[in-house]
């Protein structure tokens, strides 16, 4: 039986003026699975993230997102956003907490609709699925980068989407709180939610995901994850460009 | 002034424009604020105050918009202008700010123009610069009244788009919001209460009747609804009391209005301070 493909990448080329950023790249994420998208800085894993979002048009090649081509795409409800940006936003901006995970679910409503009930208890829900029930009507300015990054966490499934991309989520957020976030994405993963989490940081990646997608303009490597922990260092240094050494993290 | 309001028109006539404004600005306000486009408003009112010299100009030197209410060519230049800064935002990306001080040389250049052309005006310009009470009229009045419902509607029905894009214009667009078309609309309503505020607080005054009482909420308010409710109470407070102040002590309705939104201000500060310690 074929699985189903939740994002299809095919022959992808993007360019800013004359600097190519991505060649020709292709891979799927499979409904279901948990994607680390690799590579290290400058690869083109943002500009990639931005291609799938329909941000920006590659010059050369097709994304779909559920089988529709993403020029075509409009039930973006479907997907959850996580930014790099997210948790660098404006902290003097007056918004609590149940005000910004409400905002995640604009797009669904559409325009000149407002909140209904069940709406608001899928907020609610949502702020407690990451555990910020306490701090619902706290200046969202007011909370650690952790917390933070939970609660766009939550702004990001309150529309309960099939599909969950993160741009390096854990950029700013301690330590400690790193892996109650990976926990989380664990859970998120189990209710049957499809994650592409995008990382520079393949240590910690590899025991997380499912599958694992290693970029650096071209694709260098995509495949489950067992099969890339079979990698040896010297060919993860040929595509890191320089020598590697990869760590597992033991939070 | 109570007293007085049953006697005079124009009293009514300021007070009621005075409550309109002193609602829609900083509702408004809040807006620009969070977006960082607090001088968008200064920018708008030197337009607008082109828009008046040449309606006042016309007026004078070709008769042809005898009786023709200023206000009407002020709210088009500020459209226009609105406009101007949007396309010169996309121009300049990575200088977005530089639009705002262009608009704003470019309104108060022609102003300047107009003006001299004139060999100055007889009428009441000056009362368009600082604000005047005796210069509101009933037609004004309904103007305002117009543009207060058409804000307070659009308001209402963009505002999760709205506050979306202030918080977080990537994730706003990335969700498949139309964030342009919803900053046009935006940008027109800041135009148009801009030339609306003017009869009673002044071009020159205006952008504090839509910051101040927001720096103020963002101070002493949690989450944006609440900012907007303070900002709207700080707002009609700050006008109420400095019309009857101006009308008490003989003072210039816009300074009086301005120099209370700043004492408001001043307070919340203080106040905030005094909570944390």
């Amino acid at each position: 039986m074929k699985t189903e493909e939740v994002l299809k990448v095919e022959h992808v080329s993007f360019r800013y003026e004359k600097e190519n950023v991505l060649e020709d790249v292709t891979f799927s994420v499979p409904k279901g699975a948990f994607v680390g998208l690799v590579g290290p800085n400058g690869s083109g894993k943002s500009t990639l993230l931005k291609c799938i979002l329909g941000l920006l048009k590659p010059q050369q090649g097709n994304i779909y997102l559920f089988g529709t081509p993403i020029s075509e795409f409009k039930e973006w409800h479907r997907v959850g956003f996580v930014s790099q940006k997210a948790n660098s936003f404006n902290t003097g901006f007056p918004a609590t907490v149940y005000e910004v995970v409400a905002s995640g679910l604009t797009a669904k409503l559409g325009l000149f609709r407002f909140l209904t009930s069940k709406e608001k208890q899928a907020v609610m829900e949502a702020i407690d699925a990451v555990g910020m029930g306490e701090f619902r009507q706290q200046n969202i300015g007011e909370l650690s980068g952790g917390q933070q990054q939970r609660v766009f966490i939550a702004r990001a499934i309150v529309s309960k989407p099939e599909l969950l991309i993160l741009d390096e989520p854990t950029v700013g957020v301690d330590v400690h709180h790193v892996q109650n976030f990976y926990n989380m994405l664990d859970e998120l993963n189990r209710l049957g939610i499809t994650l592409l989490l995008v990382t520079h940081d393949i240590g910690t990646i590899t025991e997380k995901v499912t599958h694992v997608a290693c970029l650096n303009k071209h694709l260098y490597f995509h495949g489950k994850a067992d099969e890339f922990a079979q990698l040896k260092d010297h060919d993860l240094s040929k595509f890191y460009g320089h020598h590697l050494h990869v760590l597992s993290h033991q939070h | 002034m109570i007293e007085a309001m049953f006697h005079y028109e124009f009293l009514r006539n300021a007070f009621f424009a005075g409550v309109l404004i002193g609602f829609v600005a900083p509702l408004l306000g809040v807006f620009i604020v969070v977006r960082r486009l607090s001088l968008i408003a200064d920018a708008l009112s030197h337009v607008t105050l082109a828009g008046i010299a040449a309606s006042l100009l016309l007026e004078k030197k070709i008769g042809t918009f005898a009786g023709w209410n200023p206000l009407y060519m002020g709210m088009g230049f500020s459209v226009a202008g609105s406009l101007f800064i949007e396309k010169l935002r996309g121009v300049y990306k990575h200088y977005q700010e530089l639009a705002i001080p262009i608009i704003l040389s470019g309104g108060i250049g022609l102003s300047v123009i107009f003006i001299s052309l004139a060999d100055g005006f007889n009428t009441d310009l000056f009362s368009y610069l600082f604000g005047s009470v005796s210069a509101v009229s009933r037609q004004d009045v309904w103007v305002i009244f117009g543009i207060a419902c058409t804000v307070v509607v659009a308001l209402g029905l963009l505002y999760k788009e709205l506050f979306l894009l202030s918080f977080d214009e990537e994730y706003a667009v990335a969700s498949g919001i139309r964030a342009k078309a919803i900053h046009f609309v935006f940008i027109v309503l800041v135009a148009l209460v801009i030339a609306a505020s003017m009869r009673i607080v002044g071009i020159l005054l205006v952008s504090s009747l839509m910051t101040l009482p927001v720096a103020a909420s963002i101070r002493i308010g949690k989450g944006f609804k609440q900012a907007i409710v303070y900002s709207v109470l700080l707002g009609e407070l700050a006008v109420i009391a400095g019309l009857f102040m101006s009308y008490e002590l003989d003072l210039a309705p816009g300074g009086t209005i301005v120099m209370l939104s700043v004492f408001i201000l001043l307070i919340a500060i203080l106040w905030k301070k005094w909570r944390r310690r």
